[in-house]
């Protein structure tokens, strides 16, 4: 359903550089797939997100295809951005609380997007929109509808923000950090609803963390994301149990076990991995997690290293996965 | 570390909060209801020397309200706040300048904490320079050895916060609140803005500087399976009060409160979502 090919993203810095933010991405998501998407803050994933939705800044240029249901996205119109933006895909943002517009009465906000794309009244629309809150499990619907963002609670302004989403039936959607800002039990509440409408609407979902442990039991497959760009994806139960790039190894050690003992180290530290990401720069020559990697050897200093397709969809760019 | 936190809570008490109250009145816009929230209702907490105490609690409990008390930002309404042995919460202001250097805090928005406008040394020697620590030319270098203290390069001294990465911004913001040399920390949501490698190396070198400086930390999270790593001792929020206190492995295995019955649990399915996954996902 949504093929990306090459993708290369760079936002000019005005000072006659420019900042890369992607580096040949390339991946598929099929109809009613749960992706998940995971990577440090700086790691490309939220202009991949934008990028997908064309919702970029002018100072960013992108190159390479996105396709959507057979329609190249990098080379369309404003106007039929505009068509396919909230019917087709939508975007579930950061920020619930920011991305809600204060001054509006929520219904009428998730009634807008519904008056955009399809006709009908006043009436049938708010139905419509009740219904909606309905599915996102909101009870009191009618405060609900009538609140303005402030007067809702986090786990509530999240739910709108999904009902908001959905509301035109998308066929894909995506969500960006969207559980960061959650307590652990909301948070859990949130991915369950997710998931449900997901496997009931069998609309296609692209989930940005960067905390491996919610994509578990949840996504059907993961991209990791390093550098701007994806280092390894594969099935999430495979990636999970055996995971091929060292960054993925590094970033699975964090997962804190504070049941079954602590995964603390003999000195009484937090396994890290160590260093911070290199800037982007198009200068770069070499495998990017280089500098950071335990598992580097001479080439990967000079060499940036190609995808490897290997068994069961399992895709790594490392010269030495699985050491 | 159990035996050694054992010992170390025998001593007295650094910090005891006694039936602390706090109620916040808001009026609605355009109309003369009030809204009363009651964010902290008797509380009781007692924070042992040289431990890393963690606060948890979903959002709303009172964290946030209990740390303004405790780093005396706020003035709780009723109740008693005492530190190494002298009861604080009547303090005159005059006082309270002179207990200020010993009690220190770190935000959650460090973009937020810090001014946008003072550069990386400036930010840090505010404190020492308002305390009269240090002046001139000594000024400066202590600025610098504070940032290499916190694994920032002196390099960018003259950099201003919004030129650092949220992980760097934080530990620029240790750095300032370590400059006076502290005894006792409050971390408020200092780790939760930031993704899990870089809470890794920040909780890490929260670790070094406990060692290094005998700090006490109160760190207050959302997330337990966070704290659940590092803390000595966990204590547990709900509507205003502690409804439950003991050391990690007390709570951690045999939670007593239905609150921290429920927050272990939504901790556990993530965590065993992941470990199924991790053990079971290799055919």
């Amino acid at each position: 359903m949504l093929r990306v090919r090459g993708l290369t993203a760079s936002y000019d810095t005005g000072d006659r550089q420019s900042a890369p933010a992607l580096r040949g991405v390339s991946f598929d998501v099929a109809p009613g797939e749960i992706v998940g998407i995971l990577g440090e803050s700086g790691s490309g994933k939220s202009t991949l997100a934008l990028a997908i939705l064309g919702l970029l800044p002018a100072n960013c240029s992108v190159e390479g295809a996105i396709v959507f249901q057979d329609e190249d996205l990098v080379h369309i119109d404003a106007s039929r951005w505009r068509e396919i933006r909230g019917a087709k895909i939508s975007m579930i943002f950061q920020e619930p609380g920011l991305s809600l517009s204060p001054v509006m009465r929520v219904g009428d906000q998730i009634a807008e997007i519904i008056r955009a794309h399809r006709p009908g009244n006043g009436k049938t629309r708010k139905l419509e929109c009740e219904a909606i809150l309905r599915g996102v499990r909101l009870s009191e619907v009618d405060r609900i509808y009538r609140a303005y963002p402030h007067q809702l609670s986090g786990g509530e302004l999240h739910r709108v923000a999904i009902a908001q989403a959905l509301a035109c039936r998308p066929d894909l959607v995506i969500a960006d950090e969207s559980t960061r800002s959650l307590d652990v039990t909301v948070q859990t509440e949130v991915l369950n609803l997710l998931r449900e409408i997901n496997r009931k609407r069998g609309s296609a979902l692209v989930f940005i963390t960067h905390n491996p442990a919610l994509l578990a039991g949840f996504a059907d497959r993961v991209m990791v994301m390093y550098g701007g760009g994806i280092v390894e994806q594969g099935p999430t139960a495979q990636v999970f149990s055996r995971p091929l790039h060292p960054y993925t190894k590094g970033l699975l050690q964090l997962i804190p076990r504070s049941r079954n003992g602590t995964n603390i180290t003999s000195e009484g530290r937090l396994p890290v991995i160590p260093g911070s990401l290199a800037t982007l720069s198009p200068s770069t020559r070499g495998c990017l997690f280089e500098p950071r990697c335990s598992a580097r050897t001479a080439v990967c200093q000079n060499e940036s290293p190609s995808e490897v397709t290997l068994e069961r969809g399992r895709r790594v760019s490392c010269f030495n996965y699985g050491n | 570390m159990g035996t050694e936190a054992a010992a170390r809570a025998i001593k007295p008490a650094l910090v005891k909060a006694r039936a602390l109250c706090k109620r916040y009145v808001q009026r609605a816009p355009f109309s003369r209801k009030k809204f009363v929230i009651d964010a902290l209702t008797d509380l009781d907490l007692e924070i042992a020397p040289g431990c890393l105490t963690a606060l948890v609690g979903e959002s709303g409990s009172g964290k946030s309200t209990l740390a303004s008390c405790l780093g005396m930002l706020e003035k709780p309404d009723r109740g008693e706040i005492w530190f190494e042995g002298s009861k604080i919460s009547l303090a005159n202001s005059r006082e309270l300048t002179a207990l200020r250097p010993k009690i220190q805090m770190v935000f959650q928005d460090s973009a937020g904490a810090l001014n946008p406008r003072f550069s990386a040394a400036q930010i840090i020697e505010e404190p020492l320079e308002i305390q009269g620590r240090e002046s001139g030319p000594r000024l400066r270098a202590r600025a610098c050895e504070l940032m290499e203290e916190v694994g920032l390069s002196p390099d960018a001294a003259n950099r201003f916060p919004l030129e650092f990465s949220g992980g760097q911004r934080q530990r620029l913001a240790i750095a300032r609140a370590i400059a006076l040399k502290p005894i006792f920390l409050i971390l408020d949501e200092s780790l939760s803005g930031l993704d899990l490698a870089t809470q890794a190396q920040i909780l890490n070198l929260l670790l070094d500087l406990q060692t290094s400086h005998s700090l006490t930390y109160l760190l207050i999270s959302h997330d337990l399976s966070l704290v659940g790593q590092v803390a000595d001792f966990v204590a547990v929020m709900h509507q205003g009060k502690i409804v439950e206190r003991g050391s990690r492995q007390q709570v951690f295995s045999a939670p007593q409160h239905a609150h921290t019955k429920d927050l272990l649990a939504s901790v556990g399915v993530v965590e065993a979502a992941f470990r199924t996954a991790q053990a079971g996902g290799g055919q």
